[in-house]
């Protein structure tokens, strides 16, 4: 089971408290695990990856066991922390103030 | 008993107000979608209650919500916005080529016959539509794919599509903004586009009769007179009386022709209102006299309404969708402000009165008669 942690505003878009869990089939990439929840909740499909590129939107970023993996390859395995569950993927808004 | 129901988007979430036919005393209901931007919300003309919101955010992209209560109660529907074919590219600010890239959607216009028909004007320039409440979208791609596509450049707000009106008289009529692209119209239901700028002028584009490349902010139609549109350009307040093929300024005594909204009366097709702005440099009231002018003779000739607004140190701007019209018997009026006040008319713009006054920045404001 795969634990990922939403920012605020996606989770009150997918109407969840809390952290959520996935099943996610074979190799645990940012890829696959964002498949995974995109399909259990359609409706944030477009808000963290762009629909048809599929890039991470710019001002969202991955963390996992305190790095920074927003910028590795989408298809690399995850630590074993996050494949087995130990450890939640993080989503975080970037920090960037706006208006 | 009539009921007015405002649905005013701003850059921290959605409010919609509502008061009886009287409008003296009004319920607020909101922040919905506390946080994000809402640039747009309106309601369809068919079926009051079902209305459609665009709600964005830089961090996570755009979403498009739909109610069906009138704005108690939301539901998502499709986002899924991508453009037909390979984008290519437009301008930059820099004139280099630019890929077409979708950032959120500006205004959204509900078809005048079908509640489930709504058209989407997005940044970066493009035209959308859905025939299914909003759960899918089609590019109206022939607009994207007029000849000077390549050429369009954005506004200082971004290459936006801002202004989506349908003809009342002819269902295959829509007309359509761009900043700074200019006006556009189809009239045969979106497969092709028409530049309609002939006799605009603007000093921040070489060619005087360019066919493109006018930041046009806004332009308003009263749905008795399809043919007769009247436009709140970047400077100039215009007028066309032929659908749009050529335009005449009509910018008259105004003391500044520089702003953002302009709206019509819906009662008077020749009463129309503005509200001037210093320059395009200083995006706030001359003098910090927050004046709404009004024109009954189609413009040239201005009057200033001030009586309950502020005439002093009042230095707020009013965005391009941010000025609707109810369509009581007297007329009501209402715009809001970058420094989150809604001031609303029950006469017409003869005086104002503070709906609210410290709401975040408004975006827009659209204005329901319900009965």
């Amino acid at each position: 089971m795969i634990r990922v942690e939403l920012p605020m505003h996606l989770r009150t878009l997918a109407g969840v408290k809390g952290e959520v869990t996935l099943d996610v089939p074979g190799a645990v990439t940012q890829r696959s695990v964002l498949d995974a929840l995109e399909a259990k909740y359609p409706m944030l499909c477009g808000t963290i990856r762009e629909y048809g590129t599929l890039k991470r939107r710019a001002f969202l970023r991955f963390f996992a066991c305190q790095e920074d993996i927003s910028h590795t390859s989408p298809d690399a395995l995850l630590p074993e922390a996050i494949a087995t569950g130990k450890e939640p993927l993080l989503v975080i808004g970037a920090v960037a103030g706006g208006i | 008993m009539s009921k007015v129901r405002l649905l005013v988007g701003t850059r921290k979430g959605a409010f919609v107000l509502t008061s009886d036919g009287k409008r003296e005393k009004w319920d607020v209901s909101g922040p919905h979608f506390a946080g994000w931007e809402m640039y747009h919300l309106k309601g369809s003309p068919v079926d009051p209650n079902r209305l459609y919101a665009s709600q964005s955010s830089g961090w996570f992209g755009q979403i498009i919500q739909r109610s069906n209560d009138g704005g108690k109660t939301w539901e998502q529907a499709g986002n899924k916005f991508l453009y037909d074919g390979v984008p290519g590219t437009h301008q930059w600010y820099d004139g280099t080529p630019h890929p077409w890239e979708f950032k959120r959607v500006w205004h959204l216009e509900p078809s005048l016959t079908n509640p489930d028909e709504v058209y989407a004007g997005a940044e970066d320039a493009a035209l959308f539509n859905s025939t299914d409440g909003g759960q899918s979208w089609t590019e109206l791609s022939g607009l994207r794919k007029h000849g000077s596509g390549p050429h369009w450049q954005p506004g200082a707000g971004g290459m936006c599509l801002h202004t989506v009106i349908l003809d009342p008289s002819d269902a295959k009529r829509i007309y359509i903004a761009i900043s700074a692209a200019g006006a556009f119209r189809t009239d045969d239901g979106g497969q092709t586009w028409l530049p309609i700028n002939k006799g605009l002028r603007s000093q921040q584009i070489p060619d005087q009769d360019a066919e493109v490349g006018h930041c046009v902010h806004h332009i308003a139609m009263h749905p008795s007179r399809p043919g007769t549109l009247f436009m709140q350009k970047h400077w100039d307040v215009m007028r066309s009386d032929n659908a749009g093929d050529s335009w005449q300024d009509v910018g008259g005594n105004l003391p500044t022709d520089f702003g953002f909204v302009i709206d019509v009366h819906a009662h008077e097709p020749e009463t129309i209102y503005v509200v001037p702005i210093k320059s395009d440099s200083e995006h706030y009231p001359l003098d910090g006299k927050l004046r709404v002018y009004r024109s009954k003779s189609g413009g040239n000739e201005w009057e200033a309404l001030t009586k309950g607004l502020p005439q002093k140190d009042c230095y707020v701007n009013v965005l391009r969708d941010a000025m609707a019209v109810d369509s009581l018997d007297s007329c009501g009026v209402y715009f809001g402000t970058t420094g989150g006040q809604v001031y609303g008319s029950s006469d017409a713009g003869d005086s104002w009165a503070p709906i609210v006054r410290d709401l975040p920045a408004v975006l827009s404001v659209e204005a329901q008669t319900l009965a």
